[in-house]
């Protein structure tokens, strides 16, 4: 139980938060806002078939916000004694200037959904409970070939305690389980040449999770020695421009770079993306319906509350190719005069919120995932990824192939070495030429960086085709 | 708890010493213990107004165990007497958890770095604290003014930031090690916008560093420079796809430093995740090549009196003409390959030690910058990349890539959207110039340098 909540030790309620809310706003800030949090974390490490370590972590702190016009005044705290906390809230009032006396706030709980909520968060199972699924994945890594010769296991759970009060009145608690496990697999093949493979899954789930046959440990150890032994026999990718079918799930991190970012609403208030003023203008092919989404249940990127107190929402980014909305925070809502859209994230109380993507994913579409793949005279299927990056401002995006193969005359062929592919956002959303019928959502993995800040979000895709997009390889076509 | 300015080391370690004698008194055979705080100033300025002021101080608690040869790691922010007293409980109980581990003891006494007597490094500047909000703010104002006025193509900005941070560290174990330093360091960056033609913005930076104040750059000159930078890339276009001459400016070049660190650290060697498994003696880099590893140097950003394990540091010649000398380990790491550490460890605040550059230095050859353009007929000059295309297992790299495209051995047009690939072993082998332009702004740090050929992909 986090030490903020009720009956614990720094018990806050709505007159304490009143108290530190008006000495926030004692300079004239227009508006104040507390988010304390409590994480508990814990990690477990898996290699050479030994459990190598143990970790566990709490972090514990307020973070104070205090706005003037589109200025903000940010303060924390690790110490929640009252005289402390009072302190941080002054520290942040300074980005006002003035004085006088603010009105009492007396904040109100706001309703929550429940998008998530496991029956039992994995912290409080026993620790023996959870080292058998690391040693369930690492036999199952190892026995898929005899040329694996190295498996490594992680499983990392944490529950985040969150009380946000707001000066204008809103109060809202939530507690967000996230679990991972991801396995990573080394083969070695003839002559030491050596690969490896990766896979992971997870969402704010409890321990359950790993019931499901596709989500057992021992699926991800054979995923992870599937990809390590399929990538010995690798060849150089081509070079050049080329058409590109995504596979259905983790390719969705092509959205989240190419058009998510861009749609962050302040990369648009302050006119630095590429997408500025495009509102209700075309943007992408008629085929894409792009949709941010913090409300599926149990997904890596789902809040029941956004960390400004805002309850999520299922957001039409882009509608059969039109720019429909951003995603807003409250600075970037104001200035749009928008109602914030449940995107006011931040990585923790020592972070400003700022407007983050939740699960974002493109709409299923109507062809035939077989049928797309057969129409690809040549080209490149890609099927796992490492990352990706943008350029907010001239919509410039890469991401990087863990696993692809070539298309030759509709057949998949060749797997292909490590490869990069770049684009630009707005260009490449126009030149989709097909979106299959078979969407699928990412099991749980990613991680959302930006200015600094991380946070776990969902990505999603059915396959998708592009006209052409640059691959980065090392054999250039003649 | 921290206050800015004030010397905390005494009071972090006599913290971390007895967090070590709690964990032993609660059952652990060994202990170590890290203790940070840091205070943190962060302001940022648009288009001339102030947009964040966030000003904070924060501590941190990790801990080690060992039970027999079984380990946990530990974190915690909560430092009230009744969370440090559960928080040892916990770890110690988490240790029984893992698996025995005949490498897992503390190093012995004598390997020990000398508290009494650590090498003095000026990391601390009392001058980079005077610096207050206002301060900064004025700063950032001076940068961001510098650039819109520079060029009326500068037609927006992403703002100017001024940051701060200054902490102390203390470090004990319960095998005769306590320890304690502290740092200051301070930055500034701009960042302007261009409108292409074409419709697509245009981004910049430039930006300054370091631990003493007075080696900051001018805000102004600061501004300039971003400028400048941004308004190169009006025009911005995809090159053909070819095999080409690649010369990497020193803010490109540093992320192919610290990709071949992550090849050489002793963690990737034993776990056989490094394409230069079994490469120690032999050539990895053509003979223009020589790489050091520096924590012992006065005022750098990534030095450090003592390393993760409580063992001195030292400065590791890496490659030296093209020859990789030695991988970088930690205690772990070195024990698992069957050698001594270099002294290379460090340590996040819950976490095991790990082998860590310090300062990563590409030593300055002889060539100019220019010359090293001018040598290229057809080539691709790299100011920025992007993306995390590589491979250590293979060695295969393919990375978004941004700069200007050389022709007839001058700058003849900007580049944007192409990649750049190679296998990683053949890159550092076929470097063909190393310039004499190395400035010490950053932990990892190198000249400017050519790679003889590399895929560029485009049309």
């Amino acid at each position: 139980m986090a030490p903020f909540a009720s009956g614990g030790a720094f018990a806050i309620d709505a007159g304490l938060a009143g108290q530190i809310l008006a000495a926030a706003l004692g300079r004239g800030g227009d508006y104040a806002e507390l988010y304390f949090e409590y994480r508990v974390s814990g990690d477990f490490v898996m290699e050479e078939q030994r459990i190598r370590t143990v970790g566990r972590g709490v972090l514990l702190g307020l973070g104070v916000r205090v706005l003037r016009g589109d200025a903000t005044g940010y303060a924390y705290t690790e110490d929640l004694a009252l005289d402390r906390m009072l302190e941080a809230a002054r520290t942040a009032a300074q980005i006002a200037a003035g004085g006088g006396a603010p009105e009492p706030v007396r904040a109100r709980p706001v309703e929550l959904p429940s998008f998530y909520a496991p029956a039992a968060s994995s912290l409080a199972v026993p620790g023996e409970t959870k080292l058998e699924l690391l040693r369930r994945a690492d036999r199952a890594a190892r026995a898929y070939d005899p040329r694996i010769i190295r498996a490594e296991v992680t499983l990392s759970e944490e529950i985040k305690e969150i009380l946000i009060v707001t000066s204008d009145g809103r109060l809202a608690r939530d507690r967000q389980p996230l679990i991972r496990l991801g396995v990573r697999a080394v083969a070695e093949g003839p002559g030491g040449r050596r690969q490896a493979g990766s896979s992971g899954g997870g969402g704010r789930l409890g321990l359950d999770y790993f019931d499901q046959p596709a989500a057992a440990p021992e699926a991800h150890g054979r995923e992870a020695a599937r990809i390590a032994i399929q990538m010995l026999d690798a060849v150089e990718a081509p070079a050049g421009e080329m058409e590109v079918v995504l596979a259905p799930g983790d390719s969705g991190i092509l959205l989240h770079e190419a058009v998510g970012h861009g749609l962050e609403a302040d990369f648009n208030r302050k006119k630095t993306s590429n997408y500025t003023d495009r509102m209700g203008r075309p943007v992408a092919s008629a085929l894409c319906t792009v949709v941010d989404d913090g409300t599926v249940g149990k997904s890596r990127g789902s809040i029941n509350v956004d960390d400004e107190g805002n309850l999520p929402r299922r957001n039409v980014l882009i509608e059969r190719g039109v720019l429909a909305a951003y995603m807003q925070d409250r600075i970037s809502a104001r200035h749009f005069r928008l109602d914030p859209s449940g995107n006011g994230r931040r990585q923790s109380f020592r972070h400003v919120p700022m407007p983050r993507m939740t699960n974002t994913y493109l709409e299923p579409g109507t062809d035939h995932p077989e049928d797309i793949v057969r129409s690809v005279k040549r080209g490149l299927y890609a099927k796992r990824f490492s990352g990706g990056q943008v350029n907010i401002s001239n919509g410039d995006f890469v991401f990087s192939l863990t696993e692809s193969y070539l298309i030759e005359d509709g057949k998949l062929t060749a797997p292909l070495k490590d490869v990069n592919l770049i684009g630009n956002g707005p260009d490449v959303l126009t030149k989709v030429t097909a979106v299959g019928s078979d969407f699928k959502l990412s099991d749980g993995m990613w991680t959302c960086g930006k200015d600094g800040q991380s946070v776990p979000v969902g990505v999603g895709t059915p396959t998708v085709k592009i006209a052409a997009i640059t691959v980065g390889g090392t054999k250039v076509q003649k | 708890m921290s206050a800015a300015g004030r010397d905390t080391r005494a009071e972090l370690q006599a913290v971390a010493e007895k967090v070590v004698e709690s964990a032993r008194r609660a059952g652990a055979h060994a202990a170590e213990s890290l203790v940070r705080d840091g205070s943190e100033l962060h302001v940022k300025v648009r288009l001339g107004e102030p947009e964040l002021v966030q000003e904070a101080s924060s501590r941190a608690l990790g801990l080690r165990v060992f039970s027999e040869q079984r380990a946990a790691t530990s974190y915690t922010s909560d430092f009230t007497p009744a969370g440090i007293e559960r928080f040892v409980r916990d770890a110690v109980a988490a240790a029984l958890l893992s698996e025995p581990d005949p490498l897992h003891e503390l190093p012995a006494s004598e390997e020990l770095a000398r508290a009494d007597a650590l090498p003095e490094l000026e990391l601390w500047d009392e001058a980079a604290l005077a610096v207050d909000a206002g301060a900064a703010l004025a700063q950032a104002r001076r940068g961001e003014a510098a650039a819109r006025a520079a060029d009326p193509r500068v037609t927006g900005s992403e703002g100017a930031s001024y940051a701060r941070v200054a902490g102390a560290v203390a470090f004990a174990t319960s095998g005769g090690f306590a320890g304690a330093y502290r740092g200051t360091y301070s930055s500034l960056i701009v960042e302007p916008i261009c409108d292409d033609a074409d419709g697509k913005k245009r981004n910049g930076y430039w930006w300054t560093a370091a631990r003493h104040l007075d080696a900051l750059e001018d805000a102004e000159a600061v501004g300039l420079k971003a400028a400048q930078r941004t308004v190169a890339k009006l025009g911005a276009r995809k090159p053909e796809t070819c095999e080409a001459p690649v010369v990497f400016d020193p803010e490109a070049g540093r992320a192919l430093l610290d990709l071949l660190f992550s090849v050489i650290a002793g963690g990737a060697i034993w776990r056989q995740s490094s394409y230069l498994v079994g490469r120690e003696g032999s050539r990895i880099a053509s003979d223009l090549v020589t790489v050091v590893d520096d924590p012992l140097i006065p005022r750098a950003p990534g030095s450090r009196p003592f390393d993760g394990d409580g063992l001195p540091t030292r400065r590791n010649l890496v490659v030296e003409g093209g020859v990789l000398r030695t991988y970088l380990c930690d205690l772990y790491s070195a024990r698992k390959l069957g050698r001594r550490s270099t002294g290379s460890a460090s340590r996040a605040i819950g976490g095991n030690p790990h082998s860590a550059s310090s300062n990563f230095i590409l030593q300055a050859g002889a060539s100019k910058p220019n010359d090293i353009v001018r040598g290229v007929e057809r080539g691709f000059y790299v100011t920025d990349m992007m993306g995390f295309g590589f491979n250590p297992v293979t060695g295969d790299f393919s990375r978004g890539a941004g700069g200007f495209w050389i022709e007839r051995g001058e700058l003849a047009w900007p580049v944007s959207e192409a990649t750049l690939s190679a296998n990683f072993d053949r890159l550092w082998q076929s470097i063909d110039a190393v310039g004499d332009d190395l400035t010490l702004r950053t932990a990892t740090a190198g000249p400017t340098f050519r790679v003889a050929g590399m895929t560029v992909a485009g049309k």
